[in-house]
C-alpha cells in the first residue's frame, strides 16, 4: 500500500511542479490562440463555395481528425528538422497543439455559424447589408453565442493534451511529475501531485463553462 | 538515398503490421468492455439512488479532468504498490476501458434523459418492471441520441490508444517511433503510420456523420 506515502518530497518538489503548472498553463493559452487562427482560416476556407480553398480545407480537418495527436506530434518533432527547421521543443509542442485543435475549432465554428437561420442571411442580404455587414452584424453575433461553450470545452482538451508534450521532454507540469518518478523513484506521489493540479485546471475552466454558458444565455433571452 | 530509405521501410512492415494489429485489438478489447460498463454505469447514474449517481459522477469528472496519459502512468506505476502486478497490456486495457466507460458514460446519461418522462409513466402504468421499462421502452429511445456520439467515442478511443505507447506498447505509434531511430526521415515514417490510423478512424468518422444525419432528420432535430 501507500504506507510509505511522502508529503514531505512533494512539498520538497512543489516549486518543480509550480513552475511545470504555470508553463502548462501558458503554453495552453498560446496553443489555444494560435488553434483560434487556424481554426478561423480553416473555416473561412471550408465555407467557400470554390473547391479551390474547400477540399484542402477539408482534407487537412479529416486528417487531423482520424489520427492521433501523438502521431501528429512524432510528425512534427522528427520529420521538421528534416526539413530544415530546427526548433526547440517547447515550439514544436505549441505548433502540434495548435495545428491539432484548429482542426476541431474550425469545425465548432463552422456549426456555429451554421445554427444560423438561414432566413436571417436572406433578410440581410434583402435589406441590402454586403457581406461583411452582414457577417459582422448578422452572423457573428449569434454564432459567437452557440460557439463559446464547445469551444471552452475544446480548451478543456487542450491542456490534457498538452500533457503529451511532456514525451517529447518540454518541461510542463507532467513532466515534472515523471521527474519525482524517476529521480526518487515516488511514481505515486509525482503523479498524484500532478493528477491535483489538472483538476485544479479542469474545474477552473469548467466553472468559467459553465458562468459563461449563464451568461450567454441571459443576454441570448434579452435579445 | 531515398530509394534506401523506402527499401528500408518496406524491410520493417513486419514490425508495422504487429504494430497496427496491436493498436486494433487493444482498441476493440477496450471498446467492447467501454461500452458494457459504460452503459451499466449510464444506468446505474439515472437510477434514482443519490449516493451512488452521486459516486459515479465524481469518477468520471476525476477521469476527464485529468490527461489520459497520466491516467495510464498512475495505474502502470501505482498499482503495483496496492499488490497488484500488471504488464504493460494489461495496464492499458485498464486504462482506456475505464476512459471509454466514462465517457460512454455521460453519453448514454444524456440518452436517458432525453426520452420523454411520459414514455416512463405509461411503462409504469403497464405494469412493466424496472427491467423491461429500461429495456423495452427507455433505451430503445435513447439510442437515437447515444448512437452518433458513441461511434464518435471510439474514433477518439482509438486515437488515445496511441498514448499507451509511452508505457512501452508496440502499438503503431511506437512503431513509427522505433523505425524513425533506423530511417531518419519523420515525415515518411510518421506520414505512413497516420496513414495507419486514418484508414482504421476514417471509415468510423464517415458512419457517425451518417448516423448523426439520419437521427437528425428522421426526427427533425439538429444535433450539435
Amino acid at each position: 500500500m501507500l504506507e510509505n506515502f511522502s508529503f514531505r518530497t512533494i512539498v520538497e518538489y512543489l516549486p518543480l511542479f509550480g513552475q511545470g503548472l504555470i508553463t502548462t498553463v501558458w503554453l495552453s493559452a498560446l496553443s489555444f490562440v494560435g488553434a483560434l487562427i487556424v481554426g478561423i482560416v480553416l473555416c473561412a476556407m471550408n465555407l467557400q463555395r470554390g473547391w479551390l480553398f474547400r477540399v484542402p480545407a477539408k482534407a487537412y480537418i479529416d486528417a487531423v481528425r482520424a489520427t492521433p495527436l501523438l502521431a501528429q506530434l512524432y510528425f512534427l518533432y522528427f520529420g521538421l528538422p528534416r526539413l530544415g527547421f530546427v526548433l526547440p521543443e517547447l515550439v514544436v509542442g505549441i505548433l502540434a497543439l495548435s495545428l491539432n485543435s484548429g482542426a476541431y475549432i474550425a469545425e465548432i465554428i463552422r456549426a456555429g455559424i451554421l445554427s444560423i437561420p438561414r432566413g436571417q442571411v436572406e433578410a440581410s442580404v434583402a435589406s441590402g447589408m454586403t457581406y461583411v455587414q452582414r457577417m459582422r452584424l448578422v452572423v457573428l453575433p449569434q454564432a459567437f453565442k452557440v460557439t463559446i461553450p464547445p469551444l471552452l470545452g475544446q480548451g478543456i482538451v487542450l491542456v490534457k493534451d498538452s500533457a503529451l508534450l511532456s514525451l517529447i521532454s518540454v518541461s510542463e507540469l507532467t513532466r515534472a511529475g515523471q521527474l519525482l518518478a524517476s529521480d526518487r523513484f515516488m511514481p505515486a506521489e509525482g503523479f498524484l501531485t500532478i493528477a491535483a493540479f489538472y483538476l485544479l485546471l479542469y474545474y477552473g475552466l469548467k466553472g468559467l463553462a459553465g458562468v459563461s454558458s449563464r451568461w450567454l444565455g441571459t443576454a441570448g433571452a434579452r435579445t | 538515398m531515398i530509394w534506401q530509405q523506402l527499401q528500408s521501410l518496406a524491410g520493417s512492415y513486419p514490425l508495422a503490421l504487429r504494430g497496427l494489429g496491436m493498436t486494433v485489438m487493444l482498441s476493440l478489447i477496450s471498446l467492447v468492455l467501454g461500452t458494457l460498463l459504460g452503459f451499466g454505469l449510464g444506468i446505474l447514474r439515472t437510477g434514482g439512488n443519490r449516493l451512488i449517481s452521486g459516486l459515479i459522477g465524481a469518477w468520471v469528472d476525476l477521469i476527464r479532468g485529468t490527461p489520459f496519459l497520466v491516467q495510464i502512468f498512475l495505474i502502470f506505476f501505482i498499482l503495483p504498490e496496492f499488490g497488484i502486478e500488471l504488464d504493460a497490456f494489461t495496464a492499458g486495457i485498464i486504462a482506456l476501458t475505464n476512459l471509454a466507460a466514462c465517457f460512454i458514460c455521460e453519453i448514454v446519461v444524456a440518452g436517458i434523459r432525453s426520452v420523454p418522462t411520459g414514455q416512463v409513466e405509461a411503462a409504469l402504468a403497464s405494469g412493466l418492471s424496472r427491467w423491461q421499462r429500461m429495456r423495452q421502452v427507455v433505451l430503445p429511445q435513447a439510442m437515437r441520441i447515444v448512437l452518433p456520439p458513441l461511434v464518435g467515442q471510439y474514433v477518439l478511443l482509438i486515437k488515445d490508444s496511441s498514448v499507451v505507447s509511452a508505457i512501452g506498447l508496440t502499438d503503431l505509434t511506437r512503431v513509427g517511433w522505433l523505425v524513425v531511430q533506423r530511417v531518419p526521415n519523420g515525415l515518411l515514417v510518421f506520414f505512413l503510420v497516420g496513414v495507419g490510423y486514418f484508414i482504421v478512424c476514417y471509415p468510423l468518422i464517415m458512419l457517425a456523420r451518417r448516423l448523426e444525419q439520419r437521427m437528425g432528420a428522421a426526427h427533425g432535430e439538429v444535433q450539435l
